[in-house]
């Protein structure tokens, strides 16, 4: 479900529960804004691996880690990121909640040092709740880098807080601020919060109410942001202080009265309901400058030579199809060796794996099922998908860590929102490059649900690593003839169009869903465009290679071992005088011979659900009338396609099916998970079919109808 | 003309924010961002199909679309 309220409620309530059964640990939370490196302290810390990147938006539930110091053993609860807490998101209201009545030990919050006023602006809020707050200043080193100094003693002395530089990819700097959780934990260090100044009006009618509650309600959150909540009629966080303090605020008639008058107060002073929310955020604003007084010395961000060139009019679109292009060209050739390599190894083994069967009097049946069928397919499957996969994640998590991804999205959000649709959706795109399901895990940076929900559907018509090799096989069978260094510049320039036609269509499809079933305006987009950051080269290895490639292949091997059975059985068994797998291929074959294909190649694709790296495999397969997957040369196997009845049509229908099917049953699992619903999966399912079942109908019969 | 809406800044532009004109999830977003009046902002970056548009809003570089920019009016510096 990704970020809905939902989600971050429910693992937050059970943090709760779990952090009462250990009394000894102190529960503390990890706030910050978005993207000012909260995660990588949070793994600093705890040492627990969680996926984090250089855009805006990452966490998407809260996570909970452990650690040490001397003195004590910490809970750590990592929170969404959130701008504030006057909660007007599920996120922030997930954080402010746990903020305020988890009983808390202490709060750290992450600022970034490059961007101080907007972490300052959540610190203030934070500290008004919650005194036991570290700060921790984040990217310090970066900081400084840019020009930009920030006087910690200052800062310290401003806020009443500790104050802590750190960098966190250097463990050192962490020392400083688990030894000021230590202090603040055990109390030998005392802290004396800066207080939130409002304008008078708002101060006169909070004085009104403050002094009923501290007198009436017994709640952890201080009377003064009661009253302001009431003031703001914010029913969400009452009603939160109502559960905490088991009483219901409007129903005392003093308080009641207390509160009409302080409205009525405001409204004397021209403060409407709608200007009070602004009010009050121009206010904090205000007292984040008079915290900052002293405390940072700058010479302003100037955006930077290489932000000017990636999203400059003349060069940014041309370089970013480079940079695509040069991912696709180092994964595909790099992923060549290794998967050879691998495919041998593995189906010796199956080979080892056969003879053990025989020596073991293992029946023919079982051997062929369990081998030749689970085994091979499931070899097949690691040995296809897992070199590209390897190479394509860590290049991928590299521009992500890099910062170029959410220039991508700038440059592309036009198109996207011409389409009702979310820039961000241009990076889960290209993520769907990679695999459509990492792509569909990676809508969650989206906010709005309708927009994540197209991004998610629409994913599937980029074709991912799986797709591609079949793609520019059947390019070179048929259409390059020359070789070298010229053919292989024109299957690249044929797959680019292929991947245009795949984009256009991405555009297509998402106005078509934002027109009918997802109806709705675009909603707000902001996208912050963070600083280029030197990746962390080890770190990004160990995550895409852990975090992604593992978890993608571990859902498509749970697939094709089953699959790999069935289609055995379908091979090998025999009904007549034909096995299952014709009689199958021969019910297809008028519809699909309607689309341009026939029997075999469309029931190569059903069967190549869990995985379209054998989908080539079984047409050979099928065409030779063999017992298990196999490969041809290329000479070979385009002599095999001919004599099949193969045209220069069947290859780009063949082409367009490719890139316009079903999706494979990882993605399929995925999208039903992150959307929410067997619905969802079964239109993911239908859409990308439909569109591909009409344009090769089309293609066909038009060249029917002008070839003959 | 020094009183204008946020998309109307041109790039290397510096504005004041003095009322936003926008209600609901965007308002919220804005203000979130430090849109809030009297926020000081500078228009950086345009992207290559003209919208969005980059700002720089108290020390972060920030995307944000010209429609969404037509509630923020602020005046030039």
């Amino acid at each position: 479900m990704g970020l809905t309220a939902n989600s971050t409620g429910a693992r937050l309530i059970k943090i709760q529960t779990a952090e009462r059964s250990q009394k000894n640990q102190k529960l503390i939370a990890l706030a910050g804004n978005p993207n000012v490196g909260k995660s990588t302290v949070f793994n600093a810390l705890t040492g627990l691996h969680q996926h984090t990147g250089n855009w805006a938006g990452k966490t998407v539930a809260a996570a909970v880690g452990e650690f040490s110091t001397q003195n004590y053993s910490y809970a750590l609860a990592d929170l969404p990121g959130t701008y504030s807490l006057l909660a007007h998101s599920a996120e922030e209201e997930a954080a402010r909640n746990f903020i305020c009545f988890a009983r808390l030990e202490a709060v750290v919050v992450v600022c970034d040092a490059t961007c101080l006023e907007r972490g300052l602006n959540l610190v203030l809020q934070i500290t008004e709740i919650c005194p036991k707050t570290v700060v921790c200043v984040n990217l310090i080193d970066e900081a400084k880098r840019r020009g930009i100094e920030v006087d910690l003693k200052a800062l310290e002395e401003n806020l009443g807080v500790p104050v802590v530089g750190t960098n966190a990819h250097d463990k050192r700097t962490l020392k400083r601020l688990t030894r000021s959780l230590d202090e603040l934990c055990g109390g030998t260090l005392s802290t004396k919060p800066r207080k939130l100044r409002y304008i008078r009006p708002i101060e006169d009618a909070i004085s009104l109410i403050e002094p009923l509650l501290k007198e009436r309600v017994n709640c952890p959150i201080p009377p003064r942001r009661t009253a302001l909540a009431l003031l703001d009629d914010d029913l969400e966080f009452t009603r939160e202080i109502e559960k905490s303090a088991g009483m219901r605020l409007s129903e005392d008639s003093e308080i009641s009265a207390a509160v009409k008058q302080a409205r009525d107060l405001l409204l004397q002073n021209d403060i409407t309901a709608e200007i009070l929310k602004d009010r009050i955020v121009s206010c904090i604003m205000l007292n984040v400058e008079e915290a900052l007084d002293g405390a940072v010395k700058r010479t302003d961000r100037r955006v930077s030579k290489a932000d000017k060139i990636l999203t400059s009019k003349i060069f940014g679109f041309p370089l970013m199809i480079l940079m695509l292009l040069i991912v696709f060209w180092i994964t595909i050739v790099g992923a060549n060796y290794p998967s050879e390599l691998l495919s041998r190894g593995l189906f010796w083994l199956g080979d080892r794996l056969g003879k053990l069967m025989t020596f073991l009097n293992a029946p023919e049946w079982l051997s062929g099922l369990l081998v030749d069928g689970a085994y091979r397919v499931l070899a097949w499957v690691v040995a296809v998908m897992l070199p590209p996969m390897a190479i394509f994640f860590p290049l991928f998590t590299l521009l992500e860590d890099l910062g170029y991804l959410p220039r991508v999205a700038y440059n592309l959000d036009k198109p996207f929102a011409k389409c009702k649709a979310c820039g961000k959706q241009a990076l889960t795109m290209c993520m769907g490059f990679g695999c459509n399901a990492a792509g569909i895990v990676g809508c969650r940076i989206i906010d709005s649900k309708r927009e994540r929900l197209i991004a998610m559907l629409t994913n599937v018509f980029v074709p991912c690593n799986g797709r591609f090799p079949m793609i520019i096989t059947i390019i070179t069978l048929y259409f390059v003839s020359a070789s070298g260094f010229a053919g292989s510049l024109l299957s690249a320039l044929a797959l680019t169009a292929v991947i245009l036609l795949g984009v256009l269509t991405t555009f297509g499809v998402s106005r078509l869903l934002s027109a009918t079933i997802l109806k709705g305006e675009p909603s707000s987009f902001t996208l912050e465009l963070p600083p280029f950051r030197k990746p962390q080269v080890g770190k990004i290895l160990a995550r895409s290679l852990l975090d992604r490639t593992v978890f993608v292949l571990g859902r498509a091997a749970a697939v094709a071992a089953p699959a790999g059975a069935v289609i055995w059985i379908l091979a090998n068994v025999t009904i007549g005088d034909m096995t299952l797998l014709s009689h199958i291929t021969g019910f297809f074959d008028p519809f699909a011979r309607f689309i341009g294909l026939d029997g075999v190649i469309f029931t190569a694709f059903l069967l190549g659900l869990p995985a379209n790296e054998i989908v080539i495999p079984l047409i050979i397969m099928s065409y030779m009338q063999l017992g298990s997957l196999s490969e041809l040369a290329p000479a070979q196997m385009f002599e095999l396609f001919s004599a099949n009845g193969w045209t220069p049509v069947t290859a780009v229908c063949v082409i367009i099916f490719t890139l316009m099917h079903f999706p494979c049953s990882t993605s399929l699992l995925t999208l039903k998970k992150e959307a929410g619903g067997w619905k969802w999966a079964a239109l993911s399912f239908v859409l990308p079919t439909i569109c591909g079942m009409i344009s090769c109908a089309i293609i066909t019969n038009l060249s029917k109808f002008f070839v003959g | 003309m020094k009183i204008c809406t946020l998309n109307e800044l041109y790039v290397g532009e510096r504005a004041v924010v003095k009322a936003l004109d926008t209600k609901g999830a965007m308002r919220r977003r804005l203000l979130d961002i430090g849109l809030c009046c009297g926020a000081r902002v500078e228009c950086v970056s345009r992207s290559p199909l003209g919208d969005p548009s980059a700002y720089l809003i108290r020390g972060a570089v920030i995307a944000i679309r010209a429609a969404d920019c037509r509630g923020v009016i602020v005046r030039r510096i």
